[in-house]
């Protein structure tokens, strides 16, 4: 005999194992065992096989590897004593899971002993079968558990109704072969063949819709009076609980009652009368009538409408609600959450209570109050309940604060009545859990508060004051931060005062603290460091009391061991110390973040521009034209963080500035064959303004580090540079501004016009108040770049102000405008604006240059917009 | 339907567990850590009830030991506490007032009894007696082979005396 397997018994083994002191102990004896266990079964040991499995089966559950042991099952499962058996079917189904191919070996010997003459081994078989077949199993098996469900003894029938679950679940097409046999199983009187029979045709009802109407038709008025039977019968002690004939029963005959009466009024009518019995009838003060009371309440919200039920049921919900016990309390909610979609108004009256819950201190409870009231929420209540909502963020815990705090911010996104109450709850959220709140959140906020001009006072104030308070939320720090530097003049200032505010005194040194605040608490992250420079230099131009402090504050940066920061530190005070000149426009505050207003805004804040502009064609590589200041200014913030919100809407603002509108009627009549194709590319240049922007703002930071940088990433970028080029203003002039930031070394593209044109020049566009000529020339040895003259010529009577002419390319193309001589044109043809830009075709010599313009300017501060395409270029360019 | 169920020790240690839906080996280890890690660090006065992966796990604590078993979302949850103590009552009968050690040492037997209590994740027996006797009937069962195969073993053995003799 083996030495190794006989040494140990299975006790003996779970002794020494339980007596180890250390894990490394555990392991050692484990081993010893495994390696005695293998050593028997490469020797066939017959004696001790079950005792082996069953060591295993203990090793397993330690969670040690044991696959060397599933051959040992089969091998016990297929031999004929009972005691084998049982170890080898539990072996079976603790060592084995139905993906295993293993599994297949044992499905001759499975069909054997259901066929055995021994019905504690069929019992075996069935359990294991109905524990973990596998598809393949279920068919081959499946007539021999349908005749077990007629055998004579009910244990076995119980089993097989089970058994034949998993198998109708595994194979749905065999759901019909035990329609029958499960309508019979109804009409038995043993609980366990009943519940199980019950649980099955449950099942049934739920692969196959034939099931369902067969038990709808047959069975309904059989089931009603099962559980009339049960709910009146007198004291049965071998199935009581808590005084109540085996409320497991109940249960499943509940369940099912559900299934047929959902959608069927008749079957629902039916029902009625039990279902109200049952609850009124069951004693509420134990676990088991609540259970029982639980169903009903299901049963009755997914059955067809009954009035008189509903009440009841939500008047149940309601006790439950108000119950001591937790678990009462949870199903509550998790039941008013089913109910909401059939009564939402009944739901309602529990507000106050389920408010309650969401304090509490469970988190179960805790999260499902909080899903519950979210469901809750429409436009009349969400004031009220986003304040108990907010009240409750302030006593919750860290983990439930993140989870709170979202859905909050969505409610208040989804519901917000109005644009100051949004500001405010979102203030209150950020002040309060800040570092819970997602970006999209807070870039949302900002967007709003951009597009609220009535509100930028009152929110800049509103943010300064929390930021006094609480300093800790991250993401305040931001918006705050972000809302200072756009409107610092108005915290300072008290503009647009509201009558609820309190008067706040804030000077421009205070503010110019809390920038500082920010930069140098010590758990800033780079984002908000970052903002905070930014900050800084826009407040210089708005504070010129305080530039001193600002050049020092960003100056103190230059060291830092952070990239970024040390980067913008020396960009931002070179703009500081040598461009004084262009930096009040370069800081100009941020165009408004949305599409919507977009054109209102940019319309409202050009004429300023009139008053700097330079208007020589001679001053050009050095005059900054005005225009320039917003978009850049706009990159730069876009910059500052990868804010998805903002980037989005500037995707939108190019949209609108290409003019999405492609239909027919916006083509110009000067455009004699408007190109099919043409008109594809633009579509298709069209959706780059949705392409991820935040490559364009890094390739906008890269313009400011170096001029090289700048052309590659202008090259590089395709058609993202493209788009740079077209975004409003910073067409013409970000090229030359930028140079100049860098001290203008780099050939200034200007002096590329003295090429003079090769090409005859061409009216690229005319309308009867305006025509742009084209002067075309080439760069010596750079066929792919194309020179281009535009002159403007005035065709009315009237002086155009304001005059800005934009273009767009196809994604092959590349563009580059350069500012134009001035942004006025004489009326009657008395002077002209020149404007120069540089086209590359990277598809040089395959396709011809295509462009869509669009020019826009001002008779007597009247907008006048002109938009056309020019197709008319010569071929080969 | 139950997918799962969990004997858990106040240590952590894993009692018994019993699958009736298809999970591998790496992940029944990886939920077995997953739900101790959340039940046993729940306080005692809170609910018996915690979603998790969109399941809701019911566990009740008797003595040093968690029951716990995972089952849909609509399932009922307060009949899942009543199947749990049903088997605690059930595995008391047998032993005589149960502990944790009963479970250690006769952890098969623990097995045998779920085994008559659910199959395929569903209840199968309401009574306590009947599971009892059922229990009993194949406990005996195995008692009547492992005494004829000792009488065989004995006779085999004297038989091998004599010869040597």
């Amino acid at each position: 005999m083996n030495p190794f397997s006989s040494g140990t018994r299975l006790r003996d083994m779970i002794r020494a194992i339980r007596s180890c002191k250390t894990a490394a102990e555990e392991r050692a004896v484990v081993r010893k065992e495994c390696a005695a266990i293998r050593a028997a079964i490469s020797e066939n040991d017959q004696d001790y096989r079950h005792r082996n499995l069953a060591k295993l089966m203990f090793i397993h559950m330690l969670g040690y590897p044991t696959h060397f042991g599933q051959m040992e099952c089969l091998k016990l499962i297929a031999s004929s004593g009972f005691p084998e058996k049982r170890i080898g079917y539990l072996g079976l189904m603790l060592l084995l899971d139905e993906r295993q191919e293993v599994l297949m070996l044992v499905t001759n010997s499975l069909k054997q002993d259901l066929n055995h003459s021994n019905q504690y081994i069929i019992g075996l078989a069935l359990c294991a079968l109905g524990n973990i077949c596998s598809a393949e199993m279920a068919r081959d098996l499946a007539p021999e558990v349908e005749r077990l469900l007629q055998f004579r003894d009910p244990n076995i029938r119980k089993k097989a109704a089970l058994c034949s679950i998993r198998i109708i679940k595994k194979v749905p097409d065999l759901a019909e072969n035990f329609i029958n046999p499960a309508a019979s199983l109804l009409r038995e009187k043993h609980h366990g063949v009943l519940i199980t029979g019950v649980q099955l045709c449950t099942d049934l009802c739920k692969v196959s819709s034939e099931a369902l109407e067969y038990f709808r038709e047959k069975c309904t008025e059989g089931l009603v009076k099962t559980l009339k039977d049960m709910a009146n019968s007198p004291y049965a002690p071998e199935y009581d609980i808590a005084g109540i004939t085996d409320p497991f029963l109940h249960i499943r005959l509940l369940k099912l009652l559900r299934i047929l009466g959902q959608g069927d009024a008749d079957a629902s009518d039916c029902m009625n009368d039990i279902l109200a019995q049952v609850a009124t009838k069951i004693e509420s003060n134990k676990n088991a009538g609540n259970a029982i009371l639980y169903e009903c309440v299901g049963t009755i919200m997914s059955i067809e409408d009954n009035g008189g039920l509903r009440v009841l049921a939500i008047n149940i919900l309601g006790r439950f609600l108000s119950n001591r016990d937790n678990n009462i309390r949870y199903v509550a909610l998790n039941m008013l959450m089913k109910a909401i979609t059939v009564d939402a108004q009944a739901v309602q009256r529990h507000r106050a209570t389920i408010l309650e819950c969401v304090k509490d201190s469970d988190a179960s409870i805790r999260k499902k109050a909080l899903d519950l009231v979210y469901l809750l929420v429409n436009e009349s209540n969400v004031k009220p309940l986003t304040k108990e909502l907010i009240e409750s963020l302030e006593a919750s815990d860290q983990e439930f604060k993140g989870v709170l705090t979202a859905k909050i911010c969505s409610l208040v996104e989804k519901f917000s009545p109005e644009k100051i109450w949004y500001i405010d709850q979102m203030l209150k959220v950020l002040s309060e859990a800040g570092n819970f709140v997602k970006d999209e959140v807070w870039h949302a906020l900002i967007v709003v508060i951009s597009n609220a001009s009535d509100l930028h006072g009152y929110s800049v104030r509103a943010l300064y004051r929390a930021f006094q308070t609480s300093t800790e939320q991250e993401t305040l720090v931001r918006v705050a931060v972000w809302c200072i530097g756009e409107y610092g003049d108005m915290l300072v200032n008290n503009v647009g005062m509201l009558d609820i505010e309190e008067p706040i005194t804030v000077t421009e040194s205070d503010a110019v603290d809390a920038l500082e605040v920010s930069i140098k608490r010590l758990n800033s992250d780079l984002t908000t460091k970052a903002m905070a420079l930014i900050a800084l230099l826009k407040l210089s131009s708005r504070f010129p009391s305080c530039s001193e402090r600002i050049k020092d504050i960003i100056l103190q940066n230059k060291r830092s061991f952070v990239l970024e920061l040390q980067q913008r530190s020396i960009e931002f005070n070179c703009i500081l110390q040598k461009h004084q000149n262009i930096r009040s426009a370069l800081v100009e505050r941020m165009p408004v973040l949305d599409e919507a207003t977009f054109s209102g805004r940019r319309a409202g804040s050009l004429p300023t521009s009139v008053s700097t502009s330079t208007g020589t064609a001679r001053n050009l590589p050095n005059g900054i034209a005005k225009p320039a200041a917003a978009p850049v200014a706009d990159l730069l913030d876009l910059s500052s963080d990868d804010a998805p919100a903002p980037n989005s809407s500037g995707g939108n603002f190019l949209q609108d500035l290409l003019g999405v509108d492609l239909s027919p009627a916006s083509a110009p009549p000067g455009t004699s064959q408007p190109p099919k194709a043409g008109t594809d590319v633009l579509l298709d240049l069209l959706s780059i303004g949705t392409s991820p922007p935040a490559q364009s703002s890094s390739s906008a930071s890269n313009i400011l580090s170096s001029i090289q940088d700048d052309k590659t990433s202008l090259v590089n970028l395709n058609g993202l540079a493209s788009l740079t080029s077209l975004s409003p203003n910073a067409t013409s002039a970000s090229p030359a501004p930028m140079m100049d930031l860098l001290d203008g070394f780099g050939p200034s593209p200007q002096k590329k016009e003295e090429n003079g044109p090769a090409y005859p020049s061409l009216v690229a566009y005319e309308s009867s108040t305006l025509r742009m000529t084209f002067n075309i020339s080439k760069q010596p040895g750079n066929p792919q770049t194309t020179l281009i003259q535009a002159i403007f010529t005035n065709l009315s009577p009237n002086v155009y102000n304001d005059f800005l002419f934009q273009a767009a390319v196809p994604k092959f193309l590349q563009l580059h405008l350069d500012p134009a001589s001035s942004n006025t044109l004489p009326a009657s043809g008395n002077g002209s604006i020149i404007q120069s830009m540089k086209v590359t075709n990277s598809q040089h010599g395959k396709k011809s240059l295509v462009m869509r313009i669009r020019i826009a300017y001002k008779i007597n501060s009247k907008d006048v917009l002109e938009e056309g395409q020019v197709s008319n270029f010569p071929r080969d360019l | 339907m139950i997918h799962f169920v969990l004997l858990i020790s106040r240590q952590g240690k894993v009692r018994l567990t019993k699958w009736y839906s298809a999970y591998s080996q790496k992940e029944r280890t990886k939920v077995i850590r997953e739900l101790s890690g959340l039940i046993l660090t729940r306080g005692p006065k809170l609910c018996n009830f915690v979603e998790w992966r969109g399941l809701r796990v019911v566990y009740k604590r008797y003595a040093s030991l968690y029951f716990c078993m995972c089952i849909d979302e609509d399932d009922n949850e307060l009949e899942i506490l009543e199947i749990i103590h049903h088997y605690v009552e059930v595995l008391d009968r047998y032993f005589g007032s149960v502990c944790e050690l009963d479970l250690i040492y006769n952890f098969h037997k623990a097995y045998f009894i779920l085994d008559e209590l659910l199959i395929a994740g569903e209840l199968q027996e309401p009574s306590k007696r009947t599971v009892a006797r059922l229990v009993a009937a194949q406990d005996s069962l195995v008692e009547t082979a492992k005494e004829q195969t000792s009488s065989i073993t004995n006779i085999i053995a004297q038989a091998a005396n004599t010869a040597s003799l």
